[in-house]
């Protein structure tokens, strides 16, 4: 066994002081990533420095917009109802991301800071502009989370960093977000390749989007939509991101200008899959050929685009069961 | 480094030194000799060493063991009643033939354990959602789901 001391600070300072004076120390909160790394002897710490009984990293408060601590588990946010229903990229994210063992222990700020390009979080929270708080011995500061990530394994922390926690805005009732992972298997799978949207719609013109009627309720949702053309539903907002096709996880900003200021419709959404497709840079790897992985993108920008607005046209529906998109 | 830790095992009360690096695992089976908690893939992968801890199933391989401290654990070993009676979902198994070689059975049961304590009637979907980090190489699947659900309803 490799040895090293394992040190329990109880505040972010306490952790934050120990990294300055150890030497080759880690930080370690859930332990998925680490404990996994030193086991395969690719980690050999001579300290670990652990986040898990900091209590003011492990909070949820969504009273303006969403706040949560680094080292809340990715179960706490799964069964957050308020975040399933107007985060709803997240819960996406977090319910099928590996076990519920691991999802019992494993953290969000874990999973950004270990920065796999298959990360599940990263690209729910690129759609929904999270901003990473981190503190460090040079005092605090807030980062985007757009350049957070910067290549695998590698974020914009600088040595002795840590993160705190994580906010994301309040979008308001007109806001739909999603995240759909390509797997192989339905559990315990890395992503082939993983797409997030977000869509806020534009309440200028006053259109009526939500369900009203039963038979709203039942129809499938491209039926949904060529109907809603007569209301010329405007994008006031839009955002996608694609992981596991760059180093990185990434925005796709030309597909979003393609869609932002226009008016939804199953055409626009094929459009944006398509740009979206060319600005991936996806390689040939154990889990899908590159030429895969981007025929994918076009099919998944354009189903979590949809499933994004039926998150907006029946928000109630999306704490059931999922439907076939 | 060695430091002197207390948790709860099985509702009794327990003190013992611990070394940094060790894990829960290799504290349940090498030190204190309660083989009932497998290791299987050692990564997180198999869930054959999943165990609860303050109600939540995790796998206890890549949980360090000085995370203990304070906690309440409960392994395999700790669902027999004091008079030796099986827990409903030991018998659930055995009767629905959800054991072949066992290797993933105390795995399977916590987990299985973890999630009606939380949800006495949970739906198949929720059961699949529960035991999917619990890997039978025998594929035993289907009885397992049955055996889960048999216990669930026998409550
Ligand atoms: C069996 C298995 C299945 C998995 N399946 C998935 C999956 O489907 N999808 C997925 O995305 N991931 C998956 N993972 C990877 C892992 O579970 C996640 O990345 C998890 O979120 C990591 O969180 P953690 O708290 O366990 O991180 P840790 O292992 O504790 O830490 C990971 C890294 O982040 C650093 N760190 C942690 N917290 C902070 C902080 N607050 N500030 C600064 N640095 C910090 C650590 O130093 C380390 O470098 C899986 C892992 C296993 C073992």
């Amino acid at each position: 066994m490799n040895r090293y001391d394992y040190h329990q600070p109880g505040t972010i300072e306490e952790a934050v002081g120990l990294m300055a004076i150890l030497d080759d120390a880690k930080y370690i909160a859930g332990g998925t990533d680490v404990m996994v790394l030193i086991r395969q002897k690719k980690l050999k710490p001579k300290n670990l420095i652990s986040l898990r009984n900091i209590k003011d990293l492990v909070y949820i408060d969504t009273a303006k917009g969403l706040r949560f601590g680094a080292a809340t588990t990715h179960s706490a946010i799964d069964n957050h109802d308020i975040i399933r229903r107007n985060y709803s990229a997240l819960t996406d994210a977090t319910s099928h991301l590996g076990s519920l063992q691991i999802r019992n222990v494993a953290t969000i700020g874990g999973n950004i800071c270990n920065a796999a390009p298959s990360a599940d979080t990263a690209c729910p929270l690129l759609v929904l502009d999270a901003v990473v708080s981190v503190v460090g011995p040079k005092g605090a500061r807030d980062i985007a989370v757009d350049d957070f990530f910067q290549g695998p394994g590698k974020t914009a922390l600088a040595h002795g960093e840590l993160v705190k926690g994580l906010s994301i805005p309040s979008f308001g009732e007109n806001t739909g977000s999603a995240y759909i992972k390509h797997t192989r298997r339905q559990a315990m799978d890395l992503p082939i390749l993983g797409v997030a949207t977000r869509i806020t719609l534009s309440m200028k013109n006053g259109a009526e989007v939500r369900c009203r009627d039963m038979f709203c309720t039942i129809d499938s949702i491209s039926n949904i939509l060529a109907k809603l053309k007569e209301e010329e539903l405007k994008i006031d907002e839009a955002r996608i991101a694609m992981g596991v096709v760059a180093p990185r996880p990434m925005r796709a900003k030309k597909a979003e200008a393609v869609l932002t200021g226009k008016v939804v419709s199953p055409e626009l959404f094929e459009e944006a899959g398509n740009v979206a497709a060319s600005e991936a840079q996806p390689r040939d790897s154990i889990r899908g050929e590159a030429w895969y992985r981007s025929e994918m993108i076009k099919v998944l920008v354009k189903r979590a685009l949809i499933k994004s607005m039926d998150r907006i046209i029946r928000p109630d529906e999306a704490i059931y069961p999922e439907r076939l998109w | 480094m060695k430091r002197e830790i207390g948790f709860t095992l099985n509702g009794e009360a327990v003190r013992l030194e611990v070394e940094d690096q060790w894990t829960l695992l290799y504290l349940l089976r090498e030190v204190l000799e309660m083989t009932g908690t497998k290791e299987g893939c050692g990564y997180g992968e198999c869930g054959a060493c999943t165990v609860i801890i303050d109600g939540k199933a995790i796998n206890s391989c890549l949980y360090p063991a000085m995370e203990a401290e304070g906690r309440a654990i409960t392994t395999i070993e700790g669902l027999v009643s004091k008079d030796g009676e099986l827990h409903p979902l030991q018998t659930a198994f055995i009767n629905e033939g959800a054991v072949q070689c066992g290797f993933c059975t105390p795995g399977m049961i916590m987990s299985a354990k973890a999630l009606l304590d939380a949800n006495d009637k949970p739906t198949e979907e929720e059961i699949k959602d529960a035991v999917a980090g619990n890997l039978c190489r025998c594929t035993g699947y289907v009885k397992i789901i049955d055996a889960i659900k048999s216990a669930a309803g026998g409550r």
